[in-house]
């Protein structure tokens, strides 16, 4: 099948040239970091995850909001999602890919990485973490591959696959559960301490993973034959509407034991970033912005009106992804290490090459991403014809 | 005819993947300043100091001024090669001066003494006895000694992912940003130094326990630092802490620190 990959039209090849260019601009700054050092980055002693691990954090969640289709398709036979589930399975595998590689980028030493299955550590959540992540690419690989082989061949798939899609499900839980363990199991730092960080991490995730997904559909009955389907969309819609709700009053949650108890450790965090703490502030106009983007989102998908109007919805779910990364992107690794363990405030402000290594990691994602769905679409095409 | 031209453009394609791959190497094996091999480093000899928990008692009541602290920070930081960088986000420290509510947040009142509000407080790894940095690496390049309970790093193993120093409740680790060897003022070739992207932290010298020497910052302390076992009922730190009322810094955490202060 992937020779369909490579059969495209001046546009495609167009779409995929600029994203090798951003691509490049990143390699070259991240050759440059290698040579430095992570003194490349805006990262401190205070603040020793940044950028790289903030879009790790998020597009795990990306990731595992692929499940959203593919949960109601396999667990509860909802036919319609039928036609998308391969959508869903590739977003999973261009995220996953996109976050192993924010974690080697972000390390000190990556040439050392296989010392994690070398010196395996089962205490280390950072350990579960490789083993969920990876275990979650290949199960997609294999599921999707195989699946739309099948369908493109049309013959009912192979029956060995069906443990594993319903191993997958559960799966995507455990990424993004075990992602929130690297952060709320650590004493000291009050901000992440709370249970309810995997459980908004999945609240977040199921907004901003089926938000992409419906982009993704609209922008795919654009440019080629296939049409996801108008029902397909407007199911995603209602799942992102009752995630952005879930998240927010998730946060909501947050805000009333912070402040009501009065625990300073948890307060200043929060202050922090909506207000402001010893004269630093940086972050307080993209938290506002953020939440005001997440209360429009929710405006526009729980309103019937707004959600069935497709172009509204587009606007939506555009809002709604900005809106969660920069919570998660943004505001969640930064504000977790601001105040510093010594109530110091060493404010975080990510570099210019920083910022391009990371968008070079994104432009990387979204051309593995462009591949998959050109296949997965050639094959609707081709079927549809 | 058509093999053989198949064959040159795949010795052709090879090629040129390793060229693009040569920069990566290069990168890999680059690092300025001098690196040449240090002396071996000591083993345990039969003057070497044991105990079943190392810990460290501070008699804060004995710093003054910043005067008091200098001595064993410069101590510390010419033994382990630690380096001087201007730049406050690259700053490695293994042990520093902080005021009380840095030091004790969350302990400090909103009105304390005077003096205590000015004097300084030194501050560096707990040695916890239920340390959160071990639990968190995924490599297991920093480690509880079984021995004498020191909490060591292997520069060599550590991938820099820095897990421990999010982990650390006390910011006691740092991490080389770049490489330090050139911002080091004068090489101890009998302490290895760091390359970039590796953490560290203080290590409760534990070379020169090795060879029965006292930690550099309790020799030159002049006795406003005691070192001793904890589990050995009749050890200095003992006495002190029996004869004081001593606080840890974030006890509440459980993590059980080493390191007590008398105030």
């Amino acid at each position: 099948m992937l020779e369909l990959a490579i059969k495209g039209g001046k546009k495609y090849y167009g779409w995929m040239t600029f994203l090798l260019v951003i691509i490049g601009v990143g390699f070259l700054l991240y050759m440059r970091q290698l040579d430095f050092g992570l003194g490349i980055t805006g990262l401190s002693r205070d603040t020793s995850w940044g950028f790289y691990i903030a879009n790790f954090t998020f597009l795990v969640g990306v990731a595992a909001g692929g499940v959203m289709v593919v949960l109601p398709h396999y667990l509860h036979d909802y036919k319609a999602f039928g036609r998308v589930t391969i959508l869903g399975e590739f977003l999973a595998i261009a995220s996953v890919i996109m976050c192993i590689t924010f974690i080697l980028v972000d390390l000190g030493q990556p040439m050392r990485i296989f010392n994690v299955f070398i010196y395996f550590s089962p205490r280390s959540v950072l350990f579960w973490d490789t083993l969920v992540l990876n275990g979650y690419l290949f199960l997609n690989i294999i599921i999707g591959w195989n699946v739309l082989e099948a369908e493109r061949n049309q013959v009912h798939y192979q029956p060995w696959l069906k443990p594993l899609i319903y191993l997958s499900i559960p799966w995507a839980v455990s990424i993004h559960t075990v992602t929130a363990y690297l952060y709320c199991g650590l004493p000291g730092r009050g901000f992440w301490m709370t249970a309810i960080l995997a459980p908004r991490f999945l609240a977040s995730a199921f907004a901003a993973g089926p938000a992409l997904l419906i982009l993704c559909c609209l922008i795919i009955r654009r440019v080629s034959s296939f049409d996801p389907g108008r029902e397909q969309i407007q199911a995603l819609a209602k799942i992102v509407a009752y995630a952005i709700c879930i998240n927010v009053f998730f946060f909501l949650c947050e805000v009333f034991v912070a402040f009501y108890s009065q625990i300073p450790e948890h307060m200043d965090h929060i202050k922090y970033l909506f207000i402001g703490l010893h004269g630093h502030g940086a972050y307080v106009p993209w938290m506002w912005t953020s939440m005001a983007l997440m209360l429009i989102g929710i405006i526009l998908t729980v309103n019937p009106i707004t959600r069935q109007n497709e172009g509204v919805l587009a606007v939506a779910c555009v809002v709604i992804f900005l809106g969660t990364w920069i919570d998660k992107g943004l505001g969640m690794i930064a504000g977790g290490f601001t105040p510093t363990p010594l109530h110091e405030v060493n404010e975080y402000i990510p570099s210019v090459p920083e910022i391009l290594i990371a968008l070079g990691v994104w432009a990387m994602g979204l051309l593995i991403l462009t591949a998959l769905f050109k296949i997965a679409v050639g094959v609707k095409e081709e079927l549809h014809e | 005819m058509d093999s053989s031209r198949r064959r040159v453009l795949q010795l052709l394609g090879l090629s040129s993947l390793a060229l693009a791959a040569r920069p990566v190497l290069n990168a890999f094996a680059k690092e300025a300043g001098p690196a040449e091999a240090p002396e071996p480093v000591t083993k345990p000899n039969a003057k070497a100091l044991t105990a079943k928990q190392w810990a460290m008692v501070i008699d804060t009541r004995q710093f003054e001024s910043v005067d008091d602290v200098e001595p064993l920070v410069e101590a510390c930081d010419s033994i382990h090669n630690v380096p001087h960088l201007n730049n406050k986000n690259h700053e490695i420290k293994w042990i520093w001066e902080t005021h009380y509510h840095n030091a004790f947040p969350g302990k400090a009142a909103r009105f304390v003494s005077e003096e205590v509000e000015h004097r300084p407080f030194i501050v560096l790894c707990n040695h916890c006895e239920n340390p959160p940095c071990v639990r968190a690496c995924p490599t297991k390049a920093t480690w509880k000694r079984e021995s004498d309970g020191i909490v060591l790093m292997d520069f060599h193993r550590c991938i820099g992912c820095r897990f421990c120093m999010a982990a650390c409740p006390f910011g006691a680790r740092s991490f080389n940003y770049r490489n330090p060897r050139p911002f080091i003022r004068e090489v101890n070739k009998k302490f290895p130094t760091r390359m970039k992207g590796v953490v560290e932290k203080c290590n409760f010298c534990v070379e020169r326990l090795a060879v029965g020497q006292l930690p550099a910052c309790v020799e030159v302390s002049e006795g406003k630092l005691a070192f001793g076992d904890l589990y050995d009922p009749n050890s200095e730190v003992r006495e002190l802490i029996r004869t004081h009322y001593t606080i840890r810094r974030k006890q509440t955490l459980g993590t059980e620190p080493s390191v007590y202060y008398i105030v």
